[in-house]
């Protein structure tokens, strides 16, 4: 950040959720978007960005904002009185998300101190692509599905800590946040495909007790980092492992001082990798005659165990391996800070669904762990 | 007397740190030299300290006189937050400690004893830590109490070594490796579980407030030791289960500890034992009326323990055989020692103080007042725009405490829990409590009302609360600026947890800030 003020981007998709109230489940494409208009939807973007870009007010200092015209964002950031600059015309039409993904390309090569987006995970999802983790990306909730981690709980929230971030607060700090999205082809006909596109650096706010009993909270990178280390050293020699995708299983190869594919499942043996990026085909090949163990994080804002971002770990890998053989592996600050109370699979297979409902064993740290439920 | 929330203004002096003050030379006191008679018989006072403990350099200490260290510390002490307004500060049992019983406890009769004088030299203070005993036997069911643990949490680990005694006395040890605890028991469960060599399960709450049966079926099994749950828990929920809880532990072979850490909402009303649990802890200088004193002690962890278990208690126990207290070091199963000698005895003493002037009546008005006050706030507090309670739907009840939200004046307004705790302190009331973390509710506070206070204080302490919030939604800035009229401004959030700025000593200080 520069010392004479702050820089901020900001991305509106103004069509985001306006699928939602029209049993679409999404508006990602113009056909869809179209049938949306048809079917009577209005657009839900632009108030939920007034929102949370009243809220950049409470910033002391100076601010800029660089973003797209029109309802893109210029109108809505003018109407706040906030300093803009428009860095991206959209062509005449409905905006798309080739808009923004240029917007967010400018954002990025301009050095934003924080990109504030306000859309869906399809809305985030063109934004990691464009900005990948060259910026601070963080999403105001607007769209029909959030299966990411980037939003934050409310637009007010989100814009409150948008604020807090700019201003330096140590409250805001940032993490690695999945980007998930579904196909919402598959989404609209009832099926379910979704896939994790990436980590984006995002702020979360970590509430800093100031009294002296609270003390300052025991850090969960630091439990998270001796749980995997534990998972590792627990391995038993000649046993396959398979690791699903994500940072939180990344922290066990770590622990191991092996490669790991972070978006993809790779399989473990005897401190080795055996294989790398594997699909279910794969997975079930290399299983064959071995005593096999998943190991799996869990994915997104919404708390999935498989299903979402994992399908490779297909129900038929899951039946072979068995309930016994699931690790779980998270950091307590990141269940307690789910949307919900208990962990979802849609394996799509009822049976392996009900087998692994119930309580399940999380590791949170070092000989340390929590159940949670799990609902099909 | 009137509830108007008080217009408060700390003193603001600005106070230097004290290696900052002073002059080379200045002394508070001369030593006239030792007179050669003595120094002939017992040498140069520097050869009392062994060589190896000598230091080569003299230390670099600040040079004041007398009253230059009284008046610095003076003002340190009239610009500090705490414990000089409307403290109730949730889980800590903020009690008024009787001066009377300071009294007693500075009696040369206490503080000229030493724990290694002869057992018949120490009956009388034998007597008030037997009594003690008893009386907290009483209100527990428990069989045996022993004082060593210097707090809370230390007794925490006594429940962890007894555990650890009693398996591997039955060889089972190796197998039962498990304690299992809830999120809303004191971190010190699981903390002290797991520094002696167990593995610690923690439930979490279900809508109800606190976790299902089922899930503690799920969690116990023939590798369970124990269970070590507050009930209340932290939060002031009961659970109304508990008994089941012990049944099911019991069932697969564990122990169950009872941490009593909130036993003011229930004292005196049910025993930890006839519910079924194996142990328990009381900490003497929070419901029995010793300083709390802040985080800072001196503290007693009272721990007590069915008959079964007494064998494998710290040692040594006090005993009476109906003529003469004794100190019995005579224990092969005992864990050993936890601390040294019997434990802080001045608190026992005060606690005794306490517990004889309230009298065995007087315990279940304790209870009774603070259960009420607690749900006398609950209406108060919940008719405040912003706030809302903890699972607002649960059954379970509230006992002396409830935990509180400020998620809706934070959303509506921006103000936050912090904010609002700053600005209470303007108003001469003691920030309230948060949560223990990782925070489940958010932006929590906690009040506990305890019996202390009188219906004045806890209508002057919502009438802040109040009025921070009208303030809140007509002036948001002004609460997120506070505090206003306190000695410092603000501190800095996060310098405590950044070891690159924090500073235990002036050197690390004068290392890290450069100057």
């Amino acid at each position: 950040m520069t010392a004479e003020g702050a820089t901020l981007g900001i991305i509106i998709n103004p069509v985001a959720g306006m699928g939602g109230s029209v049993g679409l489940k999404g508006t990602d494409g113009e056909d869809v978007l179209q049938e949306a208009w048809r079917r009577g939807a209005r657009p839900v973007a632009e108030q939920r960005a007034h929102v949370a870009v009243s809220r950049l007010t409470e910033l002391a200092r100076p601010l800029r904002v660089l973003t797209g015209s029109g309802e893109s964002g210029e109108d809505v950031v003018r109407a706040a009185g906030l300093d803009v600059e428009v860095v991206h015309e959209s062509a005449p039409g409905p905006t798309t998300s080739a808009d923004t993904r240029a917007a967010a390309e400018v954002m990025a090569a301009r050095s934003v101190d924080l990109l504030l987006f306000v859309g869906g995970d399809g809305t985030a999802r063109d934004v990691l692509a464009a900005v990948g983790d060259a910026v601070p990306v963080l999403g105001v909730p607007a769209g029909v599905k959030m299966h990411s981690a980037v939003f934050g709980t409310s637009p007010s929230n989100t814009g409150h800590l948008a604020a807090l971030f700019l201003a330096g607060s140590p409250a805001a700090r940032l993490r690695e946040a999945e980007v998930m999205d579904l196909d919402e082809t598959a989404f609209r006909s009832d099926r379910l495909s979704a896939r994790l596109y990436g980590y984006a650096r995002s702020p979360y706010e970590r509430h800093l007790s100031q009294n002296a009993k609270a003390g300052s909270g025991a850090s969960g990178e630091a439990s998270l980092r001796l749980a995997a280390q534990q998972v590792a050293a627990d391995m038993r020699p000649g046993n396959l492992y398979i690791l699903g995708p994500g940072t939180s299983t990344r922290r066990v190869t770590d622990a191991l001082g092996l490669p790991s594919t972070l978006l993809g499942v790779d399989a473990v043996m005897d401190g080795k990798t055996v294989g790398a990026d594997l699909d279910e085909q794969a997975l079930l090949e290399i299983m064959q005659g071995r005593q096999t163990w998943i190991v799996v994080g869990v994915l997104g804002g919404q708390g999935s165990l498989f299903g979402r971002g994992n399908q490779q770990i297909s129900a038929e890998v899951i039946r072979r391996t068995g309930r016994d053989h699931i690790i779980v592996i998270s950091s307590l600050e990141k269940l307690v800070a789910l949307d919900t109370a208990a962990l979802h699979v849609d394996t799509g297979d009822a049976e392996v669904d009900a087998m692994l409902a119930g309580h399940v064993r999380i590791e949170t740290g070092p000989n340390r762990s929590t159940l949670f439920t799990v609902k099909a | 007397m009137s509830i108007e929330p008080k217009e408060y203004q700390a003193p603001v002096w600005n106070e230097p740190i004290i290696h900052q003050m002073g002059a080379a030379g200045r002394r508070g006191v001369l030593f006239s030299r030792v007179e050669d008679e003595i120094e002939a018989g017992v040498g140069p006072a520097s050869a009392l300290i062994p060589e190896a403990a000598r230091r080569r350099d003299r230390p670099a200490l600040p040079e004041l006189s007398e009253p230059e260290v009284l008046y610095h510390y003076l003002r340190l002490s009239q610009q500090t937050l705490g414990m000089m307004g409307i403290s109730l500060f949730g889980t800590c049992t903020m009690k008024y400690n009787p001066s009377v019983n300071e009294a007693i406890a500075w009696r040369p009769e206490i503080t000229e004893v030493h724990p290694l004088q002869h057992d018949d030299t120490l009956q009388g203070t034998l007597e008030i830590v037997h009594g003690m005993d008893l009386i907290l036997r009483e209100l527990s069911g428990m069989d045996q109490f022993v004082f060593q643990a210097g707090g809370g949490a230390e007794a925490a680990y006594v429940n962890c070594a007894v555990t650890r005694g009693y398996h591997a006395a039955r060889g089972e040890l190796e197998q039962r490796n498990e304690i299992i605890t809830t999120i809303q028991t004191h971190p010190s469960s699981a903390a002290t579980a797991a520094t002696a060599g167990f593995k610690v399960i923690t439930l979490m709450l279900d809508e109800n407030g606190y976790p299902s049966l089922d899930s503690l079926k799920a969690a116990v099994s023939n590798r369970t030791a124990a269970l070590m749950v507050n009930n209340p828990d932290d939060m002031g929920v009961y659970n109304p289960e508990i008994k089941e809880w012990v049944r099911i532990v019991h069932e697969a072979g564990g122990l169950a500890f009872h941490d009593s850490a909130n036993f003011n909402g229930i004292i005196g009303k049910l025993r930890p034992r006839e519910i079924g649990f194996d142990a328990c802890m009381f900490m003497l200088h929070k419901t029995f009326g010793a300083p709390k004193s802040g985080v800072g002690g001196p503290a007693v962890g009272a721990y007590g323990c069915s008959a079964e278990l007494a064998p494998f208690l710290p040692s040594p126990l006090v005993g009476f055989d109906g003529n003469r207290y004794h100190l019995d070091y005579d224990r092969p199963q005992s864990i050993g020692k936890i601390r040294e000698f019997w434990g802080n005895v001045p608190v026992v003493i005060k606690a005794y103080a306490w517990s004889r002037s309230v009298g065995a009546e007087g315990m279940g008005q304790v209870s009774d007042l603070s259960v009420l006050a607690n749900n006398y706030m609950e209406k108060g507090l919940l008719a405040i725009r912003g706030v809302t309670r903890s699972h607002p739907d649960a059954t379970s009840p509230r006992l002396e405490m409830t935990r509180y939200s400020l998620e809706t004046l934070k959303e509506e307004t921006g103000v936050d829990i912090h904010d609002v705790q700053n600005r209470m302190t303007d108003f001469g009331i003691d920030a309230p409590w948060t949560s223990h973390e990782p925070w489940l509710i958010p932006e929590p506070f906690t009040p506990e009302a305890g019996e202390m206070w009188g219906k004045e204080a806890l209508d002057t302490w919502i009438a802040v609360l109040k009025q921070v919030s009208d303030e809140a939604y007509s002036d948001p800035e002004h609460v997120r600026t506070a505090p206003h009229r306190q000695a410092i401004h603000r501190l800095k959030p996060g310098a405590v947890d950044d070891p690159d700025t924090r500073a235990m000593t002036w050197r690390a200080y004068q290392r890290k800030t450069g100057r």
